[in-house]
């Protein structure tokens, strides 16, 4: 069963009402999850959602209406109701909107997946959980929470141009956190965010209950480890952690649209200046940070894009120069671009937008051994706890669940609440050691645009070293 | 009956004849229609609007628990919601935590709540008009907004929002709401917004913002709100930087609502208490005298019903004074945090809070008293109740909003965030000079500690949430410290 004729019927509705583009996608989504929390299941929820998106372009404004409904009337009036609000926009019209051109694409596209993460029995997926906090807990947690995530996702899209596309994209990932509770504050150790396009393979190879004794024993332990010390030092990154600083400091920065202050007055712009695109110094000439929506089994991949730009590798920064945008056909033509390929929407009800695929850093030549064994005197931080950064993507301050002192080559003491603050190029122009040892980490959670949508991004990193950054910060 | 408690009731059928007469079940159905007109550069560049309708559902089975959703609600796709969610609840581990459904009870609603009839002139803080706005009614006032705003560039949304629900259970409650908001928010900015300004690497403000939520798109003033955003923007010309230290502090109502949404999710959320990860500590003075904080869902005198009168779980919402004269009264409860808790349920179920735990999404700091000598002139780029506390200042900064603030540490609620919006050196009582962004790093429970509050704005303004489904009715704040950490050089 496919949907092409309902999202076809939208946009010949909306071209009917008078848009010169229109495109529309249905999507059938299917999404389970579970927490369990000290030895027991605490929820579980299984969802389902279908509906229809349509977008009409009128003038300078993009109308978008979205139904619950995939009978084909539905669709029809939802194609006219996306036009008449793209045409109210008229009262406050900017500059004609163009799309970069784009030949039709006619396929079908699926994320590969080894074990059907929705066909895994509930009972062996809860005792997994179930089992996992339990050893936590018996660790010595005060509190122990796991969980699992999984998205099953069907679209068809059709646009006025001749696109005709399906995928099939399967998505899951979980967790497990162990907690401290102490008189006056809260220490935690989690596995760090692992979610990707993969099946419930992906979950197995977490091995939760064998990690959480561990981030238990450590949970504790920070309650009474020395504080980390305030002052500038050498930097050592743990790979989850450089994943979110390169979703925070890069990622977001090279959205096209928040370089052309379409996000302004929310998520913000960017300090971007596209007339030095090409020549810009972002980082040193170890950073190479690559737009990479085919990463295989990476939570930021598809086939093709909600805009049917089929996907496709290209560097943002490469030997530390800034070269590429993530861009949609809009804002592609705004700029002057050739290339589009990232705008994707959460669920059917939302217009789609620039967001993030998979946008990693390319590995280095070290490990992490050899770059602690190559440090005299530093900290090494891990697994984000708190993230912070301006409107411009600038002024950036994170905070890491551990820290270990770094002294003449050697891992020392553990630290505790370790944060790191710093300005976002000149924070990457210090980097001066890269580990081979990537992997390709996933963020479920990514907040962007009004209303609010929630984005999978993937960003493949590993190991690296920074140097004269300011830690310590306390409040 | 609206459409809404038909298709719940339809829902609790389908349990009783498909999992039997033991079966315990909660069914939520929500329609929402929400639309949002979105500016930048000036122009309207996304306009979006969606019509949903949502059915979920909790069963409580031979001890196992299991929920789920479906926008699909014809027979067909309500059956394969109920089929499915008994399945899953029939394989899933024990539930020991279940605490058991509401019981039939009436609404907090009348037409004499201070927030309903004949207080605020609506039906329970529905305004019909509001509901049914069109794109060209959002329009307008973003045109308003853009013309007020004086040719400088401008940003941001006008929102209009409508939810009619019902619940019901298999313990026989059944309860019925509707609600409507607008909401407005935009920016200013005293340059473009494409690129990097020359010469300032970060940090520098050059936008004024202004922002308001209302239960009637009618009192959404589009050419005020841009007057005002834009006043601040052109006062943010040649900003300064200013080195960390701890300062003295006037926050205008669009900074204290972060403060206030940071209280609710994880210092007034009753799980978050009973794990004790949360500051709150019941009968403790833990603020200043000064601080009153109310959770306000059926709406005041001032503010008619932003919310539902009924919770996920078809518990009754009322009006709660977490903090009265400085006192930690309340933390908020759904039946689960309750009843491992000793307590009884608030009314604050949401479809997460059994996993995030449930949280106050309508509080109101409590008004200060008018000034004596009314309130001072000033220029318009200061918010009104704030300006009383500039006039006073010796030497500190009056902030406009707050950015991506971030909690370090849950149960002492140090947050790390910057301003944004505008920030303003005042010196001997008056504005002096603009001022680059900062970072803090601060507790906030501290920071509005006993003798920490050195005064609160004599008008609450209800502020919208990013996200939508909550808001905040904030005052000013005088505050004696802030720990700023950082500036635009890092």
């Amino acid at each position: 069963m496919n949907h092409f004729d309902e999202a076809g019927a939208a946009v010949q509705a909306a071209l009917d009402a008078g848009a010169r583009y229109a495109d529309a996608r249905v999507m059938v989504c299917r999404t389970e999850s579970m927490t369990a929390r000290n030895g027991a299941v605490e929820d579980l929820g299984s969802d389902e959602s279908a509906g229809l998106g349509v977008r009409a372009l009128v003038g300078s404004s993009w109308g978008f209406y979205a139904v619950p409904d995939l009978s084909e009337p539905a669709a029809r009036a939802a194609g006219r109701r996306a036009a008449q609000i793209a045409a109210a926009s008229a009262l406050v019209a900017g500059s004609p909107a163009e799309l970069m051109p784009a030949p039709p694409v006619t396929a079908s596209w699926a994320s590969d997946c080894k074990i059907d993460p929705l066909s895994v029995p509930l009972a062996d997926k809860g005792d997994l959980l179930v089992r996992a906090t339990a050893a936590a807990k018996e660790a010595g947690a005060d509190l122990a929470q796991a969980n699992y995530s999984i998205w099953d996702t069907h679209k068809w899209f059709v646009s006025s141009e001749g696109h005709r596309i399906d995928q099939h994209i399967r998505e899951c990932g979980g967790g497990v956190t162990a907690h401290a509770i102490g008189d006056g504050e809260v220490q935690r150790r989690s596995l760090p965010g692992q979610y990707g396009t993969r099946g419930w393979e992906l979950v197995e190879e977490l091995d939760l209950v064998g990690n959480a004794p561990r981030l238990a024993e450590e949970a504790r332990e920070l309650l009474t480890a020395p504080l980390c010390p305030a002052g500038e030092t050498t930097l050592i990154l743990g790979g989850s952690q450089l994943a979110l600083q390169i979703h925070e400091s890069v990622g977001h920065a090279i959205e096209l649209d928040r370089i052309l202050g379409w996000e302004a007055a929310f998520a913000g712009t960017s300090w971007l200046d596209l007339s030095r695109l090409g020549t810009l110094r972002y980082g040193s000439d170890l950073m190479n940070i690559t737009i990479d929506p085919t990463f295989p089994g990476a939570l930021g991949s598809f086939g093709f894009d909600d805009e049917g730009t089929p996907a496709a590798k290209r560097h943002a920064v490469r030997d530390g120069i800034w070269v590429g945008v993530l861009a949609g056909r809009d804002s592609a033509a705004v700029a002057g671009l050739d290339y589009a390929g990232s705008v994707r929407a959460d669920g059917w009800a939302r217009l789609p937008m620039v967001r993030m695929t998979n946008v990693g850093l390319e590995p280095g030549p070290h490990t992490l051994d050899e770059i602690i064994a190559a440090t005299d005197d530093g900290v090494f931080m891990d697994v984000n706890r708190s993230w912070s950064i301006d409107d411009q993507r600038l002024n950036f301050q994170f905070g890491c669940e551990i820290g270990y002192e770094i002294k003449n080559g050697k891992r020392g003491r553990m630290l505790r609440n370790p944060t790191y603050t710093g300005i976002g190029p000149r924070f990457w122009q210090s980097m001066d050691m890269l580990s081979s040892e990537t992997i390709a980490w996933g963020t479920p959670n990514c907040g962007k645009g009004q209303p609010g949508q929630i984005g999978h991004t993937g960003h493949p990193a590993a190991p690296a070293r920074f140097t004269d950054v300011r830690v310590g910060v306390q409040g | 009956m609206s459409a809404e408690l038909q298709l719940a009731a339809k829902v609790v059928e389908l349990i009783r004849e498909l999992a039997g007469r033991s079966a315990e079940a909660e069914v939520m159905v929500r329609h929402h229609a929400l639309a949002l007109t979105r500016f930048a550069n000036s122009a309207i560049h996304q306009n979006v609007a969606e019509a949903t309708t949502g059915v979920r559902l909790r069963l409580h089975l031979d001890g196992r628990t299991a929920s789920g959703s479906t926008t699909v609600t014809g027979a067909q796709g309500l059956r394969s919601l109920v089929e499915r969610t008994i399945a899953a609840a029939r394989v899933t581990p024990p539930d020991p935590g279940w605490a058991g459904l509401a019981h039939p009870a009436a609404l907090h609603i009348s037409a004499g709540h201070p927030g309903s009839g004949e207080h605020s002139g609506l039906a329970f803080g529905f305004d019909e008009a509001t509901a049914r706005a069109t794109p060209a009614e959002r329009a307008e006032r973003v045109r308003a907004f853009v013309d007020a705003a004086g040719g400088l560039e401008t940003a941001g949304f006008c929102r209009t929002e409508y939810l009619s629900a019902a619940f019901a259970n298999t313990a026989g409650q059944a309860v019925e709401g509707r609600t409507a908001e607008a909401a407005m928010d935009g920016i200013a900015r005293n340059a473009g917004f494409a690129g990097a300004p020359s010469g300032l690497p970060g940090g520098a403000s050059r936008d004024g913002v202004a922002r308001l939520s209302a239960s009637r798109l009618a009192d959404l003033d589009g050419a005020l709100l841009g007057a005002r955003a834009a006043a601040k923007a052109r006062a943010t010309a040649d900003a300064v930087e200013l080195p960390p230290g701890q300062y003295e502090v006037v926050l205008e109502p669009t900074a204290v609502a972060d403060l206030l949404q940071n209280f609710s999710v994880f210092g007034f959320n009753g799980k978050s208490w009973a794990e004790k990860q949360s500051f709150a500590e019941l009968g403790k003075a833990q603020f200043d005298p000064s601080v009153t904080i109310v959770d306000d869902p059926l709406g005041s005198r001032g503010e008619p019903a932003p919310g539902l009168p009924f919770d996920d779980e078809g518990t009754p919402a009322r009006s709660l004074v977490l903090v009265r004269d400085g006192v930690t009264q309340a933390v908020t409860h759904d039946r689960t945090s309750a009843a491992q808790a000793g307590a009884e349920s608030t009314g604050h179920a949401a479809p997460t809070s059994r996993s995030w735990g449930p949280f106050p999404a309508h509080l109101r700091l409590e008004a200060g008293a008018a000034p004596a000598g009314g309130i001072p002139d000033g220029p318009p780029s200061i918010a009104e109740s704030a300006r009383p506390f500039v006039a006073r200042m010796r030497r500190g900064l009056l902030v406009t909003d707050l950015w991506y603030t971030r909690v370090l540490d849950p149960k002492t609620l140090v947050v790390t965030g910057l301003t944004r919006n505008g920030v303003w050196l005042v010196e001997d009582g008056e504005v002096t000079r603009p001022v680059g962004n900062l970072r803090f790093t601060q507790s906030y429970p501290r920071a509005l500690g006993p003798g920490r509050v050195l005064g609160i704005g004599a008008e609450s303004v209800l502020l919208p949430d990013n996200w939508g489904g909550a808001h905040y009715a904030a005052p000013a704040l005088h505050l004696a410290s802030w720990n700023i950490t950082g500036n635009a050089s890092g």
